[in-house]
């Protein structure tokens, strides 16, 4: 019986070509996961290959159906609407009617009925992550959560986390800084896909 | 060995390497026995004169033209399920010559309809209806140059042209519905009583079968083109990512 | 679902969401048609309800590229993507949200306009009939075409070009209900045929745009 997530020899592509290849891991029950790599080394891709956004190019990622919540560079923050109603939105969209708890969890329960234009960049990244909370899913898959954050915000991210796996959750978060979590690492250097083999079916045929 | 193994592009640049130079000369046979019998040593018709002639470039560009579509959509079918790049790229390197028989169709008509109808252009069925047709060659290839990522051009075409397909057989009878048109039946058609006579008949069937080699010889052609720029647009992409 | 129709209504008719953008273009449509034409009531009475169609259908075009542009650019489309509604549900709620924010305001001022082109008596009903039947495929063929070039920093021009031949049928129907009517002719058999076209694309196309997504996400 393997954990939450499990990512068995992976290779992942961006425009056809392989960018990461042989990356395997499993995340059990409040676990965290942290990856490391520098810039353009394919952490976005392998997080939106788990995510299901985009499909793998060989290997699986074994998850249960629904269990993912995604949050990218983007948070998908409208801009007219408050802050309450953001949350409202994605709430019912995963089923669930609670955003105090969330509101709470980020410190945003002062700016609740501010117009989300109005927040700064960091109080908007705050909101996109209290997104994660009314999702109620069990697996978080991040991609630089803590941009735009100041210290105390990235405080409240990392006991969101801990809270998060406390509740038997679990998270892969791709990021630079040292968050104070207790959590593996993983660096996607050594996975990097090397150029001149053979990387698939589809490739192979342009060579 | 399965039929698919020739999909393989290294596969298929072998084999149709040698096949290219074939259907050239078997295409330039064709066309010229065809249009020189079809034009010089065919009768006038007792009614449309020496103008009915234009048949010989008319009807065999026009049926290469939805030939083109419905190859383009089998291939965008084989590409969406099986994943052969081939196919996807020899759907691409059929468009812009299914548009061109398209503009040819329209052309010819148009030079063959001032004589007859004593205008250039008519809102007829068949001729709106292949106007409309052009518009969806138009669209599609925008849709393949728009798009930088050569696997997402190639599904997102795909499902275009599925969509567009349907959508052309539909304008087609919504056009038919619109106006019920000037232009005269299938020529070509087996048991019609309205079928063009013998002498013209047999003419152009030489023309329409050196349209099919002509149209094969220039898609294999595009294709391979496409091939090649495929494998250069792979090596630049590695060379980039180091 | 109803969640993501609501968001959307409340996102349209917020400032900056170009809610009542497409009525005016529409109305402007409508009133330079006399100035390119002439003002005689008998010719503008004959082609209005192929006018107020084309108006109505360039109006819906106008605002089609919204449909999954804002959403494709801040994120949150990754965000749907993964969220438990499936894609082909995203689609269809999201044409839906687009028709009641752009096709039926159209089809309420499409009569007011018809009384400018001095649209006969017996017309009105039939118009009016005609555009409901036929706007809501005009936004599911919109969003179609949105989910297409919804990844492209061009996509408005591309979009026109890729949708307004997909519009034919349903304007060759569209018109012609509007147009027998006002001339008091049998108006069922393109009535019927007006509602199949736009019943099969509300059930089939929100298939083939949810698959232009997923590939414009990936």
């Amino acid at each position: 019986m393997g954990g939450l997530l499990e990512v068995k020899d992976l290779t992942v592509q961006r425009g056809g070509i392989a960018v990461l290849s042989g990356v395997g891991f499993t995340l059990d029950a409040g676990a965290a996961l942290i990856l490391r790599g520098a810039n353009g080394s394919g952490k976005t891709t392998l997080l939106r290959t788990v995510a299901g956004l985009q499909p793998p190019m060989a290997g699986t990622v074994r998850v249960a159906p629904d269990a993912i919540a995604y949050a990218a560079h983007a948070d998908g923050v409208k801009a007219v609407l408050t802050v309450a109603e953001n949350l409202r939105f994605w709430a019912g969209v995963y089923g669930s009617v609670a955003i105090e708890d969330a509101l709470a969890a980020f410190d945003l329960g002062g700016l609740a009925e501010r117009p989300a234009q109005a927040l700064s960049a960091g109080q908007k990244r705050r909101l996109g992550l209290a997104r994660l909370i009314v999702t109620g899913r069990p697996v978080w898959v991040l991609d630089e959560p803590t941009v735009s954050l100041d210290r105390a915000a990235v405080g409240l991210f990392a006991s969101a986390v801990q809270a998060h796996l406390a509740a038997g959750g679990a998270a892969l978060i791709a990021t630079h800084i040292d968050l104070g979590i207790d959590a593996a690492e993983l660096d996607v250097t050594p996975c990097r896909a090397i150029a001149t083999t053979a990387q698939g079916v589809f490739d192979e045929a342009f060579r | 060995m399965s039929i698919w193994e020739y999909a393989n592009p290294l596969k298929f640049m072998g084999w149709t390497a040698p096949l290219v130079p074939v259907l050239w000369v078997l295409s330039g046979i064709a066309l010229t026995v065809g249009l020189i019998w079809g034009f010089f040593l065919t009768p006038d018709d007792y009614r449309m004169g020496a103008t009915v002639k234009i048949i010989y470039i008319h009807v065999p560009s026009a049926m290469m033209a939805i030939n083109a579509w419905v190859m383009m959509l089998v291939t965008s079918l084989i590409w969406l399920i099986r994943r052969h790049h081939v196919s996807a790229l020899a759907a691409k390197a059929a468009a812009p010559v299914g548009m061109i028989m398209t503009v040819v169709a329209l052309i010819s008509g148009a030079i063959w309809g001032q004589p007859m109808w004593g205008t250039w252009w008519a809102w007829d069925p068949r001729l709106t209806s292949f106007l409309i047709l052009f518009l969806f060659y138009l669209g599609y290839m925008a849709m393949w140059a728009a798009i930088d990522d050569p696997d997402t051009a190639a599904d997102l075409t795909s499902v275009l042209c599925l969509v567009g397909s349907v959508f052309a057989v539909l304008s087609r009878y919504a056009v038919n519905f619109w106006n019920q048109g000037l232009h005269q039946g299938a020529s070509l058609s087996l048991d019609s009583e309205e079928n063009v006579h013998d002498v013209f008949w047999l003419p152009l069937l030489v023309v329409l079968a050196g349209f099919v080699l002509l149209f094969l010889a220039l898609v294999l052609v595009r294709t391979r083109t496409e091939i090649r720029a495929r494998r250069l647009h792979a090596i630049a992409l590695r060379e980039r990512m180091g | 679902m109803i969640r993501l129709l609501i968001r959307d209504l409340a996102l349209a008719v917020r400032a900056g969401g170009g809610f009542g953008l497409g009525l005016a273009f529409f109305l402007i449509v409508i009133v330079l048609v006399p100035f390119g034409v002439g003002p005689e009531t008998v010719l503008l009475a004959r082609i209005a309800p192929g006018i107020l169609w084309i108006g109505a259908l360039l109006a819906c075009l106008l605002s089609l590229d919204r449909i999954f542009q804002l959403d494709f650019e801040d994120g949150s489309l990754d965000l749907l993507a993964t969220a438990p509604i499936p894609m082909e549900g995203v689609v269809a709620v999201k044409a839906l949200a687009h028709w009641l924010t752009t096709g039926l305001p159209l089809v309420m001022a499409a009569p007011f306009l018809g009384v400018m082109l001095n649209l006969p008596g017996p017309g009105y009903a039939w118009l009016v009939l005609s555009l409901v039947l036929g706007t809501p495929a005009l936004s599911m063929i919109g969003a179609f075409g949105a989910a297409l070039t919804v990844g492209l920093k061009r996509g408005g021009l591309l979009l026109s070009l890729l949708v307004l031949p997909l519009y034919v049928p349903t304007l060759i129907y569209g018109t012609e209900v509007a147009r027998r009517g006002a001339e008091g002719l049998a108006v069922a058999t393109p009535l019927a045929l007006l509602a199949g076209i736009t019943l099969a694309a509300v059930a089939l196309l929100p298939f083939a745009a949810a698959a232009a997504l997923r590939v414009n996400l990936r």
